[in-house]
């Protein structure tokens, strides 16, 4: 079976990559596309590490088919960042400490912005409900929840 | 010892220098690493838990086109028994089987070819001749006089009479002092209790990866994530049999250990395959083999009795400790006998502890190894005795409490120390005075961990513009290079922002023990502000030099060498930039460096508040808050130290609610997920209050405790507090799931 | 291992010929992919053909008919379901049981279709399809069609009623009557990511009195399929869904159980739990009945 040539676009960006119909498009973005920063915990949906979003939806990359990017938007942690200045919510994990082994962090990333983008102004509950689909080990997320609530709190245009 | 009286920049929170890396992925964890013509390994894992391998036949396996190596354990050469601390017999028949798969998920045979998909097809074209084995999968069936021996030649050690036959008990400890009988017949009130905890995982989100890769003259290196890249360079050496001049070890970036990555497991096949193939070998588990394969944490059986009097005085404790090794002997059970009570000035003790062999994956370190079981035990039995003396939890723990000067039930007459302090901080929280509701509980327990010692060294590099580079080699779990370097830009007078940590590979840096044992601020940390300190002398003998005075007429101060005595009438200080950049003409370039090998104590004491409620139809409990008091000795990054005591405890929680490991009757996990092997989300969880007392650590120049550890301890015990109080039932076995709680409530209902 | 083909037919036409083209077995349908993928990575073998329906318009779409029927998609994601205020509406218990399907992460992906096909015991959205009277249109070789009511769909753990070159298309979900609601909970270990212990769906209608004219309760993960358990409806049919009313519901659907003990609870357990949250979801249905 010939692999299949996909063309996508990544982080705003058209990419095309060649892929074995049954890989995922975590192993994709990792193995053939260099993008080591979308991780792997699990490889079966529970951690979350691996979360990118797909056309704007949030999904674990483990689950997706590589060949299902065709023709998809694909946004990763590599994207969050625009030149020289961290995200909001890039700055208040580090402000806030909300890493400690940082393996996590990407997954938290990714699925945090989604979060915020489609609801700007989450309460602490909300917050905890939309990230538990992301395992964090180290932090017992105390850290990470206040870090995206003050994140919110400053995209909203909030003094701190 | 010159113990600064303020500090301007250790206990400041300034972003840890390789957070950018972290936030934006790029920084390389275990499996983020490749090479062109790489190839991948994958391993052939034993289905059965206790089995006798009859053949290996790698034949067929070896035809498929793509595969370049195959190794097993006749690719490693046989140990001698009985090494200290890594007994390499043992070690090298975890890493691959020999006469039997001890097991499920024992490795028997590894494989690398040039894609993931054929290395899984070769390993399922190996075939392996198994003559099954019962299966021996807890501590009853262990210790039975039929039971099934899973080593022949094992002889318990500690006992007496000498033993003869063969066990599966590896050992007996003892551990006594005070005269316990007379004791207990002194108290008031006596309790006794036995306690189990199931096989619980640390849990870290990156599993097990690494690349291996060998030149032609025989020079490996080995790119993985550890605890400890010296001691996966020496283990691999010793398993292998080859100098260790021969392997240089790469620490990458690791995701989460918590004692787990302090051993090898595919680390030395990746090497071996890399050696025999001659091309870059990649391994990475899946979170399967992770759970199935890697060291857990003890499941254990262990009865307490303690006693007091009725004014509250403890006067005697006594356990009975016995924790599942695993596979091979070596579970944390002493560990676990001198932590228990070491919360406790305590005059009569005696523990008896037995580490007991069974089919399942050998244990390794988790976060405080031993001490969180033994702690459940001690900590209910504690306060179910304040309870009967009908005094409130925290004075009766106050009035036991050690102090300085107690000599601890582990040995040592203690120094300064803060549980005293973190009981106070919890009695007079809000929290504490906080009214609860029907259904609901609030639960109190302390706990102890070591500080660790072993060995550091450290360097720091003062850079032409005087800015600095830090080189320690304990990898950074949770935020050590931050702590390390406002250690550095203490001594040196320089803000942190302008020194630059790194973690340096086996070959760049001297011999670090490993991270773990809550040791790095505090051992590596006192090594790094003793480099700093070589490096303020040279400083000083430099400004000497050119000032033409002696070494006592400079001083150092705020990052400049300071003119004293004669030589302040007409000299200006000269700060370290401007020494940094005379450097060429003033002695060569500036090179601190310590090397030491820690010791003494200074252990962290512990106290959490917990309340939950549970409820009464369906067993579920819910965590509503939560507040942890530590001793930290001196915070160097205040925000880190939270995060280990907020990450311990909601460990403890899952420990206490929901993991555990499910076995079937021949000894297949059943839940080797993240789905099923249920820690603890966000959702879960209310925020973690933290308290950080300060009671300096004597031993370390700022105070420093290791914080790592102890915070896992007291969770589990506060948690089964809460829920009986919320309840009225006592839980003496782990977890405390919902089946499980609505099944003792029922009970009690009748 | 066998080589995997992939196709990502635009029409059913063209999905319904490719799922003729193998063995049932070899041939998988991707709708969500959340057990396919995880399937294919643990371990078990590759299919020699997947067939992914998410471009499919037909099988994605959402819509409701004038008669305020609601029909999914059957590859539609649980994370557009869960944004469909309509949904939320008219079928509360419907979207409280796709709301506690995984993560956001595995809801963006996950399909009420590929749940009710994979036909686990434990699905959380099958109780509330057959307490709303769902019927599944079915897509078949030569463009022929039929309907199923989701409660003959399910044939036992994992396995369902599509023959060989057939397809789920989408699910009908009759208009409810005027005063009915439906809710459902699980019971979980944790808050959230778990497979549920026991799902419990009831559906009530009411009249003006507050009487209970009409119920329905199904229950997951107790029984080798989700079940409906008429004698916990009829239990509460005619009584004003008083306490003692729920309370003997609970013991109806407590009595239907047939759990096994296994990593996520014991059969007793599971007995117990199944009558405690027949009362909680009962009275949570009433409550919205009686507000409407």
């Amino acid at each position: 079976m010939p692999k299949l040539h996909i063309r996508t676009e990544i982080n705003g960006e058209p990419a095309e990559f060649l892929a074995e119909p049954h890989q995922t498009l975590l192993d994709a973005l990792r193995n053939e596309l260099g993008l080591t920063g979308t991780k792997e915990g699990c490889g079966t949906g529970d951690c979350g590490a691996c979360s990118v979003t797909f056309d704007g939806q949030l999904v674990c990359s483990c689950l997706v088919l590589a060949a299902e990017a065709e023709g998809a938007r694909i946004g990763t942690v590599e994207g969050l960042a625009s030149g020289e200045a961290l995200h909001p919510l890039q700055q208040k994990f580090l402000e806030h400490a909300a890493l400690q082994c940082g393996v996590c962090t990407p997954g938290f990333l990714v699925a945090a912005k989604a979060l915020l983008d489609r609801n700007p102004d989450p309460d602490e509950r909300t917050v905890r409900y939309a990230l538990a689909g992301n395992l964090c080990r180290c932090t017992g997320y105390d850290k990470i929840i206040r870090a995206v609530l003050d994140a919110a709190a400053e995209l909203r245009g909030e003094p701190a | 010892m010159t113990q600064p009286r303020s500090f301007r920049y250790v206990g400041t929170r300034p972003i840890r220098q390789d957070g950018a890396e972290k936030v934006t992925g790029r920084a390389n964890f275990g499996a983020d690493l490749s090479f062109p013509g790489m190839l991948w390994g994958r391993v052939l894992r034993s289905p059965h838990a206790h089995a006798k391998v009859v053949s290996i036949d790698t034949s067929a396996a070896s035809e498929i086109p793509g595969v370049k190596a195959i190794v097993t354990s006749a690719d490693l050469p046989e140990q001698r028994p009985g090494g200290d601390p890594t007994d390499m017999y043992d070690l090298t028949r975890n890493i691959l089987a020999r006469e039997k798969v001890l097991y499920e998920g024992h490795p028997i045979a590894a494989v690398a070819a040039t894609s993931r998909e054929i290395a899984d097809r070769a390993v399922a074209a190996i075939q392996v001749e198994y003559e099954l084995l019962e299966p021996v999968l807890d501590l009853d069936r262990a210790i039975a006089p039929d039971a099934p021996i899973l080593h022949a030649e094992l002889r318990c050690a500690g006992s007496d009479p000498k033993p003869e036959g063969p066990t599966n008990v590896a050992s007996r400890i003892l551990i006594e002092r005070g005269d316990v009988e007379r004791a207990f017949a002194d108290a008031d009130v006596v309790i006794e209790r036995e306690f189990t905890t199931p096989t619980v995982h640390q849990g870290y989100i990156e599993p097990f990866a690494c690349v291996a890769r060998t030149t032609e003259d025989g020079q490996s290196t080995l790119w993985c994530c550890t605890q400890g890249p010296f001691t996966v360079r020496s283990l691999c050496a010793a398993l292998l049999r080859i100098e260790t001049s021969k392997i240089k070890v790469i620490p990458s970036e690791i995701g989460g250990g918590f004692g787990g990555k302090t051993t090898v497991y595919q680390e030395p096949l990746a090497l071996l395959l890399s050696r025999k193939s001659g091309r870059a070998v990649k391994m990475v588990m899946t979170r399967q083999e992770v759970f199935r394969a890697t060291g857990p944490a003890s499941a254990s059986r262990i009865r307490v009795k303690l006693g007091a009097k009725r004014d509250g005085t403890l006067t005697a404790a006594e356990a009975s400790l016995a924790y599942e090794a695993g596979a091979f002997k070596g579970s944390p059970v002493v560990a676990g006998a001198m932590a228990m009570f070491a919360m406790y000035d305590l005059p009569s003790v005696r523990i008896e502890g037995f580490d007991v062999v069974t089919n399942k994956p050998k244990v390794n370190a988790y976060r405080a190894p031993g001490a969180p079981m033994a702690t459940f035990a001690s900590e209910s039995v504690v306060d179910e005795l304040a309870a009967s003396l009908e005094m409130d939890p925290i004075e009766f723990r106050l009035k036991n409490a050690v102090r300085q000067g107690s000599v601890a039930v582990y040995g040592p007459k203690l120094k300064a120390v803060g549980l005293v302090e973190c009981l106070e901080a919890l009695r007079d929280s809000e929290h504490y005075r906080t009214p609860l509701s029907e259904n609901q509980g609030r639960g109190i327990a302390c706990g102890f961990w070591f500080n660790g010692n072993m060995q550091s060294s450290a360097q720091i590099h003062v850079n032409e513009d005087g800015t600095a580079t830090v080189v320690s080699g304990c990898p950074d779990i949770g935020g050590s290079r931050a702590s390390l370097a406002l250690m550095a830009a203490e001594e040196l007078g320089i803000p942190v922002e302008q020194i630059r940590p790194i973690v340096a590979d086996t070959e760049t840096i001297g011999y670090n023990d490993g991270t773990g044992g809550s040791r790095v601020t505090y051992a590596t940390g006192t090594a790094v502000i003793e480099a700093a300190r070589d490096i303020v002398l040279q400083l000083r003998q430099r400004a000497a030099a050119f000032w033409d005075t002696q070494l006592e007429n400079v001083g150092y101060e705020d990052g400049k060498a300071i003119p004293l005595g004669d030589a302040a009438e007409n000299q200006q200080p000269l700060p370290l930039s401007t020494l940094a950049r005379r450097a060429a003409r003033m002695g060569g370039p500036i090179v601190g460096r310590s090397t030491w090998t820690a010791r003494g104590n200074g252990p962290s004491f512990a106290a959490h508040l917990v309340d939950v409620e549970v409820d009464p139809e369906t067993g579920r409990v819910e965590v509503l808050r939560y507040t942890a008091a530590q001793d930290a000795g001196k915070a160097i990054h205040p925000s880190y130290v939270e995060g280990q005591y907020q990450g311990g405890a909601v460990q403890g929680i899952g420990w206490a609610l929901n993991e555990a490991y499910f076995y079937d009757a021949e000894g297949h996990l059943q839940n080797a997920s993240f789905l099923d092997y249920r820690m603890p989300v966000a959702s879960d969880l209310p925020m973690i209050d933290t308290i950080v007392v300060e009671v300096p650590n004597p031993n370390h120049p700022y105070g420093v405790r290791g914080v790592g550890e102890t915070s896992i301890v007291p969770p589990l015990a506060a948690v089964a507090n809460a829920v009986q109080a919320a309840t009225g039932i006592r839980f003496v076995d782990l977890p405390m799931s919902p089946p499980a709680v609505l099944a003792a409530i029922d009970r009690t209902r009748g | 291992m066998h080589d995997t083909r992939y196709e990502a037919p635009r029409s059913i036409e063209e999905a319904v010929i490719m799922l003729s083209s193998g063995s049932v077995d070899d041939v998988r349908v991707l709708a969500g992919g959340t057990d396919l993928l995880v399937q294919m990575t643990s371990g078990g073998r590759s299919p020699s053909l997947i067939i992914n329906l998410k471009h499919i318009p037909e099988l994605t779409r959402i819509r409701f008919d004038d008669s305020g029927a609601l029909y999914l998609g059957a590859a539609a994601n649980a994370f557009t379901i869960g944004q469909n205020e309509r949904i939320r509406q008219q079928f509360p218990g419907l979207h409280e049981a796709v709301g506690l399907i995984g993560s956001d992460q595995i809801q963006g992906r996950a399909s009420v279709g590929g749940n009710l096909c994979n036909a686990s015991p434990a699905a959380d959205t099958i109780p509330s399809l057959l307490t709303s009277k769902a019927v599944c249109h079915i897509a078949g070789p030569g463009g022929a069609t039929r309907t199923l009511p989701v409660s003959e769909f399910i044939l036992g753990p994992g396995r369902n009623a599509l023959q060989a070159g057939e397809l789920l298309v989408e699910l009908e979900l009759p208009a409810p009557a005027a005063h009915s609601a439906d809710a459902y909970q699980r019971l979980i270990p944790r808050s959230e990511m778990d497979i549920a212990v026991v799902g419990v769906s009831v559906r009530v209608t009411v009249d003006n009195t507050g009487t209970c004219t009409d119920a329905s309760v199904a229950l997951g993960a107790v029984a080798p399929t989700p079940i409906l358990v008429p004698e916990a409806a009829a239990a509460l049919v005619g009584t004003r869904l008083e306490p003692a009313d729920l309370e003997r519901a609970a013991a109806a659907a407590s009595a239907a159980c047939r759990p096994l003990d296994d990593k996520r609870g014991t059969a007793e357990y599971r007995r117990r739990v199944a009558g405690v949250l027949t009362k909680r979801v009962a009275a949570e249905a009433a409550e919205r009945a009686r507000g409407r």
